[in-house]
């Protein structure tokens, strides 16, 4: 039964997406029913599923496909604690963004196919988290990325889309090519693609290479999950519609990587060096996207740049030891991160625009979407980590997990040796993390201040209410209240389809962290590690926080004051912290580091210019031989007509003289 | 093989012997081959009937020499009498001009040139090789009409009738080439 | 008599003609070669009669009938000329070219089409 539930869960938005393509011309009344409807479904089996297998339970079925020879290949489900948890983050998720995108693409033509592959995305992940064997693991993985190919590239008729969509798929694509060797590796040494038969082997030491298969399983991480060498496809893939976003950053694709590494950990377990590498791929993901998402205008690249950030949490989490922590992570920042990226839709669609400096021109943005900017307000929070949001809960358990392994008692779970994680490597992602937490609260708070309050009222309230600090940190709550409370909206109201899941995905951003409070509650599915706060760390986290958020403020107010300062303050009116609070990292922060160009560098010039190479020996020395062949022909076909000049006496005269030579040759011969 | 039983037959000709009939065989046989290349390279056009005439009268002439009576009158009475006067009248009929016409000869003549040029030497090469110490026995008449009536009437009277069937054949292809389509009044 | 004489008297003869046939611009003069070549091989036909003393006198009987084929062939080429020339308006053989591949002559085809109905209402007033 419950075997059969878990089969549906995958299945319904599949078949769904199937109907969705089908019937998508013919029926557009039923696009929207079957978007949404098995989605919703899959939603509710998937709590159910969780319901059943129950805190302890597991449950693993495989039928073996057609045998291949070599290592069998078995369709197989494997469900435990973890993988039913991130089912229903991801059916909760997808199914609010397919709500919110029947009214956020209510006018785009191409709304059929869009929500087809939404569906299809959603199924993929399904499979991938619920599947027990790694080659079917990796069907779903690659179906995922075609899907994010098509959906970033939506708007195929903007170039940056189309490039963001290729490059989302090739930076993909590239680390899936280790990734697979990676599978082959374990699968060797294994002699099963069972993911429960490789776990059992890592247990028993029969693993021999597992560094290699870590390292090689990391590439594919990086890039499915954004990490540092991969990370650039994400902040590009913005060019895709925003609910798309959501998706991809909260609960598909790029958790799919964390995911695997989560179900794998025994194996990392076994490899210091692969736990150091993917320690230190997450502290320089984690400072160096809070530096960009600082700098940056777009709304949507800071949320970018911000899940980069997060995910290298929940890596730093992994290589520390502690996949509890990664995944109750991985499952607040599912639920605050939708919320995030569905409330910036509304923003932008009431704004007209991404940029954050031209909403910081625009008056009334927050009376005109109140719904957003209170939703935006509880997820920014969560982001930040302030008490007692989710996000606070799970960063610090992320955290605490780091303060452990650099005391040297990694928080394992009894996946593997506590011993192989390095005491240094527990304090680089401890200290890491805390710098990130700094910035991310930076961030969180110039992107909320910048998007809702406009420079001159907030100005006017500073000059008004005396310019102190404890007033002015009032101010915005107070505003907030006030544009709660003043319920009218000044603007075009949001249609309920997009306002509901906003609200719906509120309550777990705000809540879902007191869950892992409670040890029979989240803890009892996954490894049974405490997910409390350490008394250590969350003071410090929280504190950094606030300085952080405070820094970004007091550079906000100083900004808003040189530009109502400076008399034609119109034109470049930004009271942006970020100059202020980065400096000279500005620069470099803004443009992603140089990593892009870097790689324009190092890859795509090589590329092109080979590829131009390659097209100028085709048409110039093949398409040479081509045209020859083509063209002697015709040469000679040329030269001969001429004699087919219509002369009956210069055919008769070529006819003597080859009889005379037949005849000479003739007599000679003999 | 006939060859073999000739050649010792006529072992007494001498090689440069010429008797008096080969002298007037070939004082003619030059005038025929000058009429002949005469009808070939004329720019008179009527000048090139008559030349053929003379040609073929003179190969009458070689018949005659070479005991061939019969084939020698027909040669007369058939070439010089019928051939020769269709001819003329083609050329009337085709309102050739009388007197020189500068472009008798068309722009292939050198090719043409070399072809005969080449196949006169292998034709004379070969010839000359081949018959190089053969005579001919013309101590008796070979060709009376008597004789050619005898093996015409009598060996070749079924090719004789075909004959006389293509003739017929011709007569009526000529006509009906030669009629003209009525025209509708 | 040595035989070389009418052989190599025929060769040349043959060569003669076949030198008229392809060099001579007008179709009479062509038939005319033809005729040249076709007695080199009745002298060829007769010369080796008497050499061999035939029995049948199957050379002399061959002659006379490639005498009566060249009569019947003079005539059919005869008319055909003739039919050339009414429709053509000219008997020179250069100017038939319908053979040619090609273009070029196209034109010169086309001003002897026109130049027919003016060469066959001429005709009809000689007939």
């Amino acid at each position: 039964m419950t075997l059969t539930l878990a089969i549906l869960v995958p299945l319904l938005p599949f078949l769904g997406a199937l109907a969705g393509l089908a019937s998508g011309r013919r029926a557009p009344g039923l696009v929207r029913p079957l978007a949404v409807l098995p989605t919703l479904a899959s939603a509710v089996l998937a709590v159910l599923v969780l319901a059943r297998i129950g805190t302890k339970g597991h449950l693993d079925s495989a039928t073996r496909l057609t045998p291949t020879g070599g290592l069998p290949i078995s369709l197989s489900v494997h469900l435990d604690g973890i993988a039913v948890l991130l089912a229903v983050l991801v059916t909760v998720v997808a199914t609010c963004v397919q709500l919110y995108s029947t009214a956020y693409l209510r006018e785009d033509p191409r709304y059929p196919s869009y929500a087809a592959l939404v569906s299809l995305f959603t199924a993929a992940m399904l499979l991938v988290v619920y599947s027990g064997d790694l080659i079917v693991l990796l069907v779903g993985w690659e179906v995922m990325g075609v899907c994010s190919y098509f959906l970033v590239g939506h708007h195929w008729e903007r170039p940056d889309a189309r490039s963001a969509s290729i490059k989302a798929f090739l930076v993909t694509k590239l680390g899936d090519v280790p990734f697979l060797f990676g599978i082959f590796v374990l699968a060797t040494d294994a002699g099963t693609f069972q993911i429960d038969g490789i776990l059992g082997a890592a247990a028993t030491g029969r693993l021999h290479h597992a560094t290699l298969a870590a390292l090689l399983l990391l590439g594919g991480v990086a890039g499915k999950s954004a990490q540092f060498p991969l990370h650039t496809w994400l902040p590009d893939a913005m060019a895709g519609p925003t609910p798309v976003s959501a998706l991809i950053h909260a609960a598909t694709m790029v958790a799919a990587g964390v995911y695997l590494v989560a179900r794998l950990e025994p194996v990392f377990l076994l490899s210091t060096a692969a736990l150091v590498v993917l320690g230190i791929m997450a502290v320089i993901t984690m400072i160096g996207s809070g530096l960009c998402a600082l700098a940056q205008d777009d709304l949507k690249r800071v949320l970018a740049y911000s899940t980069v950030g997060q995910l290298g949490y929940m890596a730093g989490a992994l290589a520390v030891g502690d996949r509890d922590a990664a995944l109750f992570h991985l499952l607040t920042h599912g639920a605050f991160k939708a919320l995030l990226f569905l409330s910036a839709g509304v923003v932008i669609h009431a704004a007209h625009t991404n940029s954050l400096t031209a909403m910081s021109r625009m008056d009334g943005l927050r009376r005109r979407v109140p719904d957003a900017y209170a939703t935006m307000g509880i997820g920014l929070a969560a982001l930040a980590g302030l008490p007692p949001f989710s996000g606070f809960f799970s960063k610090d358990a992320v955290l605490t997990a780091a303060e452990h392994a650099a005391n040297g008692d990694a928080l394992t779970g009894g996946l593997g040796p506590a011993g192989n994680v390095p005491c240094w490597l527990g304090w680089t992602v401890l200290i890491g993390g805390l710098l990130t937490a700094l910035l991310t609260a930076a961030y969180a708070t110039r992107l909320w201040l910048l998007a809702f309050f406009p420079v001159r009222r907030a100005a006017a309230e500073g000059v008004a209410g005396s310019g102190e600090a404890v007033a002015a940190t009032v101010a915005p709550t107070a505003a907030a209240v006030a544009a709660l409370a003043s319920d009218e909206p000044a603007g075009p109201v949001e249609p309920a389809a997009m306002v509901a899941p906003l609200w719906l995905l509120a309550v777990p951003s705000v809540a879902l962290g007191l869950v892992g409070l409670w040890p029979h509650a989240l803890p009892a599915w996954l490894d049974g590690v405490s997910l409390t706060p350490s008394g250590v760390t969350w003071p410090i986290a929280t504190g950094v926080a606030l300085l952080g958020a405070g820094l970004a403020w007091l550079a906000w107010r100083r900004a808003a004051a040189r530009v109502l300062a400076e008399a034609e303050a119109d034109a470049a009116a930004a009271a942006d912290p970020a100059p202020l609070l980065l400096g000279p990292l500005l620069g470099p922060s803004r443009t992603g580091f140089g990593v892009d160009t870097c790689y324009d560098r190092a890859f795509v010039r090589p590329v092109l210019g080979a590829a131009r190479l390659v097209s100028f020996l085709d048409r110039e020395v093949v398409e040479t031989y081509v045209k020859g062949a083509a063209g002697t022909p015709g040469l000679i076909g040329r030269v001969v007509r001429r004699a087919q000049n219509g002369n009956t006496q210069g055919y008769l005269s070529a006819l003597a003289a080859g009889v005379v030579v037949l005849a000479v040759v003739v007599a000679v011969a003999q | 093989m006939n060859l073999a039983a000739v050649v010792p037959l006529d072992s007494t000709h001498g090689f440069l012997s010429p008797s008096g009939v080969e002298i007037v065989f070939v004082l003619v046989g030059l005038g025929v081959l000058g009429a002949a290349l005469l009808t070939v390279t004329t720019k008179q056009l009527v000048h090139a009937a008559l030349w053929l005439v003379v040609a073929l009268g003179g190969l009458a002439i070689e018949y005659l020499l070479l005991t061939a009576e019969f084939i020698a009158w027909v040669q007369v009475l058939i070439y010089v009498g019928a051939v020769v006067v269709l001819v003329l009248f083609g050329l009337m009929l085709t309102r050739a001009p009388i007197g020189v016409s500068p472009d008798a000869d068309s722009g292939n003549r050198w090719l043409a040139l070399g072809v005969a040029l080449a196949a006169a030497a292998t034709l004379v090469t070969l010839v000359v090789d081949a018959f190089r110490c053969t005579w001919i026995d013309l101590g008796t008449v070979a060709g009376s009409t008597k004789a050619n009536g005898v093996t015409l009437f009598r060996y070749w009277v079924l090719p004789f009738e075909a004959l006389s069937v293509l003739l017929l054949a011709a007569l009526v292809g000529a006509i009906v080439l030669s009629r003209r389509e009525k025209k509708e009044p | 008599m040595h035989l070389v004489f009418p052989a190599v008297l025929a060769a040349l003869l043959f060569c003669v003609g076949l030198y008229g046939v392809l060099a001579r611009r007008n179709a009479v003069l062509m038939l005319m070669s033809v005729e040249l070549m076709l007695n080199a091989v009745n002298l060829n036909l007769v010369a080796f009669d008497v050499w061999l003393r035939d029995a049948l006198h199957s050379g002399q009987a061959l002659t006379l009938f490639t005498i009566t084929v060249a009569a019947a062939e003079i005539g059919l080429g005869l008319a055909i000329v003739l039919l050339i020339f009414r429709n053509r308006g000219t008997a020179d053989i250069d100017r038939v070219g319908r053979l040619t591949d090609g273009d070029e002559k196209a034109d010169g085809d086309e001003k002897a089409d026109s130049a027919e109905t003016v060469g066959d209402d001429e005709m009809e007033g000689v007939g």
